[in-house]
């Protein structure tokens, strides 16, 4: 769990001095300690992101997971220096996020980022080449993303695909040795999807630092060294995609049920929890062996049976539900970053 | 290098707007025309001494530029509606270079309007000594300064749906005020525009040809406004990170 984290970071520094004073240990790409930010709102006070601590190392790649409203993109604001956080402290490469953005070391791709009308997809992302002092060749960025051939196409004509990759594209040309990417691929059909995760690969192969948010869950299990799980403005797990699922390796049973009684199948052996839509009937199970024997012989009459390995969308239900405050998870996962020893 | 790179796309854009060339190019141009056309032997206008194509080709410049100029506000609303700004803010560029390029390229903006204008000017008769049209320019561009910063003021303050309209209510309204359309009387609206800056940019053409300059109070009144707002715009620029 993060905490942990924390610890490990503290280690590495100086004993006495605050964040802000030490300087950061040499393989520290990002540090956030303690972050928390509140928003008032006509409805009240929000509070969006209420004490996170991340410590992405230099080079790797990390997945922010969590649905909507978890704090990622607050999160993100603050990592990029976009708000001040109420309480806590960030680093990026050992500096502030003002003086790290200053010094163009960071890109970002923001959800709300929208292109400027009026220029040609070239001139947008030459634009974004101008301001960075490393910046790579417009047009090899060009190819890379796939938008040559969009080259010449005024900003405001593009389809809401064309546009994520011009987006993106903006941000790769920078040549920054950490990008931020919010939500990334939303709008990007399959096959650019696919041409986008294998530049990021290549830019993480070369030594970018990557952060990325995303609920597509399959695209944090696929291509982040690690997964930082967020909701209700916590990070609520932290280490390998593959952890996670082991954590929670569950499985489902599908089942057709005419009638109730669910508090029975609730009590079958090896059924954690019940889930019931009109006739259809899903049982989280812990051990499906001996809930699938149990369930056939107190309920003859199941019918259309599925057995279903739970995957990270379950383990990220499990651990982001409602059933369960998230602060009292406790995630055993954490303990094997092994990055963070480094 | 960022920062002229930064303006030189900004340029690019401002030029490929349709709404630059009607608001501040074609409307300007075409009144012009229609006001001054017919009017162009009359010598004196309304007791100003100025004659009505001199008069109005600067009460026209006046509006023109102020639109040019203002727009940078309408500009800047809708790149907060898109998120431009928060995308810039993790950019390299520092915020005086962005606001640089915003102010450079209206004033080129302006000065292809007054440009335009003074060749219209020249067709209707109007002939000026050389010392005569650079006094003039270089008060409009002088009184431009603090409509500029209002510009960048309400483009952070207004909404993308807000700011078209007050734009435009605004140049207009300054330019009825301000004398733009007709020399002003000596009554209560009179001055009152004395205490506005646009009615200074109105006075470029009247203080070149016969005061010899703005006196002291066309001075400090475009002063005034020009520190005030300034100080308000770089406050709302500074309050303005929110995802709009």
């Amino acid at each position: 769990m993060a905490p942990l984290a924390l610890d490990e970071a503290g280690r590495a520094r100086p004993a006495s001095g605050t964040l802000r004073e030490a300087p950061a240990p040499a393989v520290a790409g990002v540090v956030a300690r303690g972050l928390e930010k509140t928003f008032a709102t006509p409805q009240g006070a929000v509070r969006a992101v209420r004490g996170v601590d991340l410590l992405i190392a230099r080079g790797e790649t990390v997945a922010l997971l969590g649905p909507n409203g978890a704090g990622k993109s607050t999160t993100i604001d603050l990592l990029l220096g976009l708000g001040r956080p109420d309480a806590g402290a960030v680093t990026v490469f050992g500096d502030s996020p003002a003086r790290a953005v200053a010094a163009g070391r960071v890109a970002a791709m923001l959800q709300t980022g929208e292109l400027i009308r009026d220029l040609s997809v070239r001139e947008f992302v030459g634009l974004a080449a101008a301001l960075y002092p490393a910046a790579l060749d417009v047009d090899q960025v060009l190819a890379t993303t796939g938008l040559t051939g969009l080259a010449g196409q005024r900003t405001q004509k593009l389809s809401g695909g064309e546009r994520q990759r011009t987006r993106f594209a903006a941000a790769l040309v920078s040549g920054a040795a950490l990008l931020v990417l919010d939500e990334p691929t939303v709008g990007m059909d399959v096959e650019s999807r696919h041409a986008f995760w294998t530049t990021i690969r290549a830019a993480a192969a070369a030594g970018t630092t990557v952060l990325f948010a995303t609920h597509y869950l399959d695209e944090a299990d696929a291509y982040a060294d690690r997964v930082v799980l967020m909701s209700a403005g916590r990070v609520v797990a932290d280490g390998p995609s593959t952890e996670i699922k082991a954590r929670v390796g569950r499985k489902v049973i599908k089942a057709t049920l005419p009638d109730g009684g669910d508090a029975d199948l609730r009590a079958l052996p090896g059924v954690a929890a019940v889930e019931r839509h009109g006739e259809a009937v899903a049982l989280s199970c812990g051990d499906s062996d001996a809930a699938i024997r149990a369930l056939l012989d107190a309920r003859p009459d199941a019918r259309d049976i599925e057995i279903a390995g739970a995957g990270l969308e379950q383990a990220f239900l499990e651990l982001t539900g409602e059933s369960r405050p998230a602060d009292r998870i406790d995630t055993p996962v954490a303990a094997g970053r092994p990055k963070e020893r480094a | 290098m960022s920062a002229l790179a930064y303006t030189r796309y900004e340029l690019l854009r401002t030029l490929r707007s349709k709404r630059f060339f009607v608001m501040s190019l074609g409307f300007p141009l075409a009144i012009y025309f229609l006001i001054a056309a017919p009017n162009r032997n009359v010598t004196d206008l309304a007791g100003t001494g100025i004659s009505a194509p001199t008069y109005y080709m600067i009460g026209l410049a006046s509006f023109g530029t102020m639109a040019a100029i203002l727009s940078s506000g309408t500009r800047i609303a809708g790149e907060r509606a898109v998120g431009w700004n928060r995308q810039l803010r993790v950019t390299p560029l520092r915020t005086r270079d962005y606001f640089r390029a915003k102010v450079v390229s209206a004033y080129l903006m302006a000065g292809l309007t007054i440009g335009l204008l003074y060749l219209s000017g020249t067709l209707l008769g109007v002939r000026l000594s050389v010392g005569e049209w650079l006094h003039m320019t270089e008060l409009l561009l002088i009184g431009l300064i603090p409509l500029a910063a209002l510009g960048i003021l309400c483009g952070h303050w207004l909404t993308t749906d807000a700011v078209g309209p007050a734009m435009g209510g605004l140049t207009a309204t300054l330019a009825f005020v301000s004398g733009a359309w007709y020399p002003l009387g000596h009554g209560l609206l009179n001055t009152i525009a004395q205490g506005l800056p646009s009615y200074w940019l109105v006075q470029a053409s009247h203080a070149a040809l016969g005061a010899g300059g703005w006196p002291a109070k066309g001075w400090l009144v475009v002063a005034a406004w020009s520190v005030g707002l300034s100080l308000l715009a770089a406050h709302a620029y500074r309050n303005d990170t929110k995802r709009v």
